[in-house]
């Protein structure tokens, strides 16, 4: 079914790394995945970036509440994202698979948009969208880390965060587009977002390998040598807590998850705190996805010199002094744009640098469940913080919700670095 | 399979892919051009002069949305005959609204990236005062009884990476010295007797009593509330629960509303309500549909709001103290207002 399948182990060896030449940083499988994200980025956010207006001008209803399954939508996703790394890690690395289908699933639900005309089956239809994203991102990562050799899996997951997050940049220029040539033509927004999630699997199943093989295994061993790992079973996948080192990584990521305020709230104190006119409120997250795509190559690069935990905590570290911009008494275009810097740092020393550095305490055989975990536990941790932030803003109010919640993240930070201080990274 | 074999099937995949999209960008083009074209059975549209301070008798002023090049443009037609001749003005908004001589409108602004909006403030000619960017995309307007204060609401998507989470903005300027309040949630909530602040609470809907006081919907913890504001104080004191998109009776005394009714489906959940403020007695409506407006009050008794209809949505009318059956007033039209 897989045009892909056919081909052999050989073919996922990238060309530049043969003998005597200097092995490619970042490997021909990791351009493709970041290709794909950055077409499904396009796709995925076309459709957020007309979708309020749909609702609101093309449909005619009064969307407030429409978030109100956000919680639910957590919780599932969070399953979902467990049960796509299991199932990506069972039966000898079915990652591209359960990818496929992850893809898959976003791009059946853009057709089925120009069906949905009740704001029920808009959030039904959204849901099952998500649930494709929740299924792809650890098999995703996995074979991210599977493809790169170790001491380059930094600069690796920086490439395709800057890819994605380019993609992301790219989709609601591409809606307005469609949008401004058939006045108002929401329907041929999905048709063509629907269109372009197809070339986006099609690129997964055409120019993914099925079976990763990283470069320094294929020219270092012959492949047939290499023993077939025991089929994973979900036990083994729990068991991977009982490894310290994934243990205290996952820990960490969720207690900084725990101190980390979200993206909605934060925009609304910069806001409020700096009296930034409401109109200009829509460019915050679009600042902080350039720096967050600016950065993440050479913070990827960085995390593999310097080591990754180092980057991740240096990175909270800045996401830190972002929050004390906030409370300071500094106000004006230039303090929110500073802001803006440092979240688009924080993300970039962070996001990929921890799939990175869950790759390097996780052997191959559990990458995909390794990835789930600590993912997860990131983003339980860090929609609890919203949930704990929303009520201290009414208790206290925004403000001192926030110095709260920094003094937190530095006391979190600080127990993290001495959780982390190791400097072990266990060989695949 | 080989590099080229699956370069080639990548090129196929993107040539009809590609014409899927094509297609589907000329179909919807060809379709709003259609709107353009004028409408066979539609009403007669006429350019010509709108006041907002009319001499001719009592005039109802509306968004035109017949099909044709004046779709869109404020229109005005006799009050009591509202099925008759349209004369439209050259203005073109999404939500309007009148008083006094001073008009709001807002208006979308397309840009070669992204859709910005607009608010602004027009003098009796309709030619304008003021302009206020907005935003996100409007959905209220209003206007105070004297004409000095106007008042909109608009909804903003949050960021970017959890787009599906609404929330509205809600702003008041004072025309007669331009000092605008972008941001009703920074006013002082006391809800049921006590100072509240949450970082949830929406505000929409506004309604002027006069150049101080207005009525709103606050929203907070699921539960909407109508609120009673005050611009000078900078306060919103609830009142009453389960209000939204309230509308001031001309007398004062009456609040018209949607109510969120129970047993209602999810996708249909609002009825039109009056609220008396003396007695907080509700009565419903003859109006039995899902109405989601801010219904306008056309005289002591009278109700008109919008509903869905063919060319976009048609205005209803129904009586406010519950008796008679809803009647429609006018097709293709939205966003009224009386004048004169």
């Amino acid at each position: 079914m897989y045009l892909a399948d056919s081909r052999s182990n050989k073919a996922a060896v990238v060309p530049d790394s043969g003998p005597g030449r200097r092995p490619a940083a970042v490997p021909g499988t990791v351009l493709a995945l970041g290709a794909v994200s950055l077409i499904t980025d396009i796709s995925s956010e076309m459709v957020t970036a007309v979708l309020p207006l749909y609702v609101v001008a093309g449909l005619g209803l009064s969307p407030l509440g429409f978030g109100l399954l956000d919680g639910i939508n957590n919780g599932v996703g969070a399953l979902v994202r467990l049960a796509g790394g299991h199932l990506a890690d069972r039966g000898g690395r079915r990652h591209k698979v359960v990818a496929g289908i992850g893809y898959g699933l976003s791009a059946v639900c853009k057709p089925l948009l120009l069906l949905a005309h009740t704001l029920p089956v808009i959030s039904a239809v959204l849901a099952a969208d998500r649930t494709g994203k929740g299924l792809r991102t650890a098999p995703r990562d996995a074979m991210i880390s599977l493809a790169t050799e170790p001491e380059h899996r930094g600069r690796a997951f920086g490439v395709h965060r800057a890819m994605d997050t380019t993609g992301a940049l790219l989709g609601p220029l591409v809606a307005f587009a469609v949008l401004r040539a058939t006045v108002d033509g929401y329907d041929a927004v999905f048709a063509v977002s629907g269109c372009v999630a197809v070339l986006g699997v099609l690129v997964l199943v055409l120019f993914v390998p099925r079976r990763i093989v990283a470069p320094a295994d294929a020219v270092r061993r012959p492949e047939p040598a290499l023993p077939e790992p025991a089929r994973p079973e979900l036990r083994d996948a729990l068991g991977l807590l009982r490894r310290p080192e994934l243990r205290r990584l996952t820990l960490c990521a969720a207690l900084l998850g725990l101190t980390t305020v979200s993206d909605s709230f934060l925009y609304l104190l910069l806001q409020r705190e700096g009296d930034l006119p409401a109109h200009l409120f829509p460019l915050l997250p679009l600042g902080t996805a350039a720096f967050f795509l600016l950065l993440a190559v050479p913070l990827g690069a960085l995390a593999d010199r310097v080591s990754r935990r180092r980057l991740f905590l240096a990175g909270h570290g800045v996401l830190l002094l972002g929050y004390g911009l906030v409370l300071s008494p500094w106000h004006g275009a230039p303090a929110v744009v500073a802001v803006l810097v440092l979240h688009g740092t924080f993300y970039a020393a962070t996001d990929g640098v921890l799939a990175a550095a869950t790759a390097g305490v996780v052997p191959a055989q559990h990458q995909g469940a390794g990835q789930a975990l600590v993912g997860t536990g990131q983003a339980l941790a860090r929609f609890a913080c919203s949930l704990a932030f929303g009520a201290a803003w009414s208790l206290w109010g925004g403000r001192t919700a926030l110095a709260v919640t920094a003094a937190a993240l530095a006391v979190s930070a600080v127990v993290a670095s001495f959780v982390l201080r190791t400097t072990d990274e266990v060989p695949v | 399979m080989t590099r080229t074999t699956r370069l080639v099937v990548l090129l196929v995949a993107v040539v009809l892919l590609g014409a899927v999209g094509t297609g589907s960008v000329l179909y919807a083009a060809h379709r709003s051009g259609m709107r353009d074209q004028q409408q066979a059975d539609g009403p007669t549209v006429r350019t010509g002069t709108v006041s907002l301070r009319p001499t001719d008798g009592r005039r109802l002023l509306v968004r035109n949305l017949a099909w044709g090049p004046k779709r869109d443009e404020i229109a005005t037609v006799p009050a009591d005959d509202p099925q008759g001749p349209r004369t439209v003005s050259g203005v073109k908004c999404l939500r309007f609204h009148a008083a006094a001589g001073t008009g709001i409108c807002l208006q979308a602004v397309h840009g070669a990236l992204e859709d910005t909006y607009r608010a602004v403030v027009l003098d009796s000619h309709l030619h304008e005062l003021h302009r206020f960017p907005v935003p996100g995309i409007p959905t209220r307007a209003r206007v105070s009884p004297s004409g000095h204060l106007v008042a909109w609401t608009v909804f903003v998507s949050g960021d970017s990476y959890s787009g599906t989470n609404f929330s509205t903005r809600t702003a008041i300027v004072d025309t007669r010295t331009w000092k605008i309040d972008d941001n009703l949630e920074t006013f002082h909530v006391v809800k049921d007797g006590r100072p509240y602040r949450a970082a949830d609470t929406n505000i929409w809907g506004v309604t002027f009593a006069d150049d101080n006081r207005f009525y709103a919907t606050l929203a907070t913890g699921g539960q909407t509330y109508l609120v009673r504001g005050d611009v000078t104080a900078r306060t919103l004191t609830t009142l009453h629960r389960n209000v939204e998109c309230p509308s001031l009776s001309p007398d004062g005394t009456r609040i018209a509303y949607k109510k969120r009714v129970k047993g209602a489906s999810p996708d249909a959940p609002w009825r039109l309500y009056v609220l008396n403020l003396r007695t907080m007695k509700e009565t419903a409506t003859a109006e039995r549909r899902n109405i989601d407006d801010q219904a306008l009050w056309a005289d002591g008794s009278t109700l008109v709001y919008a509903l869905p209809g063919d060319y976009g949505s048609d205005l209803w009318t129904v009586s406010a103290d519950g008796s008679g059956t809803a009647r429609r007033l006018m097709t293709s039209a939205l966003a009224p207002a009386y004048l004169g």
